[in-house]
């Protein structure tokens, strides 16, 4: 398995070329969602390899996170399929369950566990959900705390630590499941400029350990360093598919050229 | 020196200062200061002469009493059946201990650091119960049996109490969880459970279950007046308190769900692992301001003919050889039931400190 060790400091170069020919990991064909009347996701096909960083871009609204938490079943789509490390997502808990163990998620405002220390928010799921011996969990939870470089607030509580820590610490938590897959909500978007360097240097160094990963960013640097891919949603579409530098060089659909002129504008 | 521009304004006074700011500034603030002065002088000299220089402490009979002051041999006479009712006096033994094991398990929880509190809690939820089934009916162990009839005083309103806190902070969370719940077969008899119960008052429920039930349960299956009085008492309690609990489950951001959920913990290792332990957090005052108040309901018992302690105290009163002790005896009633509510207050404001993790999610 690939991706079984999926260490940061692991050997091949962030956004390097992976070898032609890896298994798809994820498959999308023909999604559609709708919250009650409103059709939020239209029609989405993607289909990811094992590896692959895809950076997910568009404008405020456009079903950017309700796409995201389909693939970990967050939120439940209404026709199509998702098939995920070779599960269908249907009703059945168990299907889900399986896939949840496999996807870790990293959400825009954290969603750390207030009530536990670092430590604690860390080996929570690998104890309870993967019957690790605690004693295990909590030193493969503090390799990953030195990855994201806070192994000293390992014993804070979440609410002692500053938003980037905080973030870092969700990310070690979704790393200690072992995942396969990496999804990101706009991981840097709640936090204060200073601190978005520190996160996206943690992303960029688990990229380069060969994990697939769905980032929904708008830190185009970010996306230029790291992505295999860019897709640009509006509307509840995907509207346009690309390599980065392709992407932001030459955007083709206009509504596309419309949202990167907006943003860079800043 | 100190650099003035580091050090905070200084706040401290001294209490001349105080007065002269606070309690003398106006002329008005003068008199005021004065009246209520007079007041407070005039009302508690009585009072502690009352409570203590004319009372009578010594003695073993109404004799002792001078009647210039508060009678406290009438409470220290009749202690006993204040605290155990008709329980037999060669048997007491068997409520000392539960009396003592209650103390072993929860006056340490006042004191920081005491070795191994956290198992003596748990003692108390899990085991006190179990050595109390044993102990106080009696029937194993070659312990003779008191019935529930003789039981009475302090002694049952610690048993009503205990159980029906006890018991209803389970339900009441399984009720909350249940209100909440996706499912809506389990969502609807939760609601009608809930607003059913919290709709009647707890004389009405004590009512139902000594004088109604028996006539609908089937003949053989009559068990006793107590237990009926306790399942009334519990459920009731359990609704109330899953109002509370649900108060905290609403409070708890959509966040911490979805967290719990993505990282594949299921329905009750999410509830009990992440929400729970946040939201019943958030709500200590409110399930302890229920706790005191079913503390104080338990009382309600003496119209189904249960001895409470205030059941005992009243009808001792009335006994025509002690003349005028009936203040006496409200004065103790209050100061026992004062004593474990504030305890219990007090435990809650030791473990929200505990608990407290500067928040934020
Ligand atoms: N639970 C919900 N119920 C109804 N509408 C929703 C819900 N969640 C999101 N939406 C709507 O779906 C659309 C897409 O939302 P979202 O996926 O959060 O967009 P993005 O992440 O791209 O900003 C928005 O118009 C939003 O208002
Ligand atoms: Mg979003």
């Amino acid at each position: 398995m690939l991706n079984e060790a999926s260490g940061i400091d692991a050997q091949s170069s962030p956004g390097g070329q992976q070898p032609a020919v890896k298994p798809d990991i994820i498959r999308i064909e023909g999604v559609h969602k709708w919250y009650g009347g409103f059709h939020v996701l239209k029609n989405l096909n993607l289909t990811v390899r094992q590896g692959e960083k895809i950076v997910i871009c568009g404008p405020s609204g456009s079903g950017k996170s309700t796409f995201i938490r389909c693939i970990n079943r967050l939120e439940e789509h209404q026709h199509g399929s998702i098939i995920v490390d070779d599960i269908e997502l249907t009703d059945d808990v168990r299907q889900i369950d399986s896939v949840r163990r496999d996807v870790g998620m990293v959400f825009q405002h954290f969603n750390l566990f207030p009530h536990l220390t670092v430590l604690e928010n860390c080996c929570l799921a690998p104890v309870w959900v993967k019957k690790i011996p605690r004693k295990e969990a909590e030193s493969t939870a503090m390799e990953y705390l030195e990855r994201v470089r806070i192994p000293d607030q390992a014993n804070k509580y979440p609410g002692q630590l500053s938003g980037g820590q905080q973030q870092r610490v969700a990310i070690a938590r979704a790393l200690c499941m072992k995942p396969k897959i990496m999804l990101f909500d706009e991981p840097t978007s709640a936090l204060d400029p200073e601190m978005i360097a520190e996160v996206l240097d943690v992303m960029i160094e688990l990229a380069g350990s060969g994990m697939t990963m769905l980032c929904v960013t708008h830190e185009m640097g970010f996306a230029k360093t790291v992505a295999d891919r860019v897709i640009f949603m509006d509307a509840g579409e995907i509207v346009e598919q690309a390599p980065p530098q392709e992407f932001f060089s030459n955007p083709k659909e206009p509504r596309a050229q419309k949202f990167l002129q907006q943003i860079l504008q800043h | 020196m100190t650099d003035l521009s580091v050090m905070p304004p200084k706040k401290a006074i001294g209490p001349i200062q105080w007065m002269k700011r606070n309690l003398f500034s106006t002329w008005y603030n003068v008199v005021l200061t004065l009246v209520v002065a007079y007041l407070i002088v005039t009302s508690v000299g009585p009072l502690i002469s009352w409570f203590f220089v004319d009372a009578n402490f010594m003695g073993s009979d109404p004799k002792d009493c001078s009647g210039a002051g508060a009678c406290w041999v009438f409470i220290s006479q009749r202690l006993d059946f204040f605290i155990y009712g008709f329980y037999p006096g060669e048997q007491q033994w068997r409520v000392d201990l539960m009396f003592l094991l209650l103390a072993v398990a929860f006056v340490p929880q006042f004191i920081e650091r005491f070795p191994g509190r956290k198992w003596l809690g748990l003692f108390g939820v899990v085991g006190l119960p179990v050595a109390g089934y044993i102990l106080i009916p009696g029937g194993p162990f070659g312990l003779s049996e008191v019935e529930s009839t003789k039981w009475g005083g302090l002694m049952l309103t610690l048993i009503l109490a205990y159980i029906g806190i006890i018991a209803s902070l389970p339900i009441g969370i399984l009720l909350a969880l249940g209100r909440r719940s996706e499912m809506p077969i389990i969502r609807g008899l939760c609601v009608v459970f809930i607003e059913v119960w919290r709709a009647v008052p707890l004389i009405t429920v004590l009512f139902m279950a000594s004088v109604m039930l028996p006539l609908f349960l089937p003949e053989g299956l009559n068990f006793e007046k107590l237990a009926r009085a306790l399942i009334g008492i519990t459920l009731w309690q359990s609704a109330y308190m899953a109002e509370v609990i649900r108060g905290g489950l609403q409070a708890i951001p959509r966040g911490q769900y979805e967290a719990a959920s993505a990282l594949g913990l299921g329905y009750w290792r999410k509830m009990g692992l992440v929400v729970l332990p946040q939201a019943l957090k958030l709500v200590i005052p409110g399930i302890v301001n229920t706790f005191i108040s079913l503390f104080k309901d338990t009382t309600l018992v003496l119209i189904i003919g249960l001895l409470d302690i205030l059941g005992t105290v009243q009808s001792t009163v009335t006994d025509p050889s002690w003349q005028n002790v009936a203040v006496e005896g409200y004065v103790f009633v209050a100061f026992c039931f004062w004593v474990f509510c504030f305890g219990i207050s007090r435990y809650s404001q030791s473990l929200e400190r505990k608990l407290d993790t500067g928040h934020k999610s």
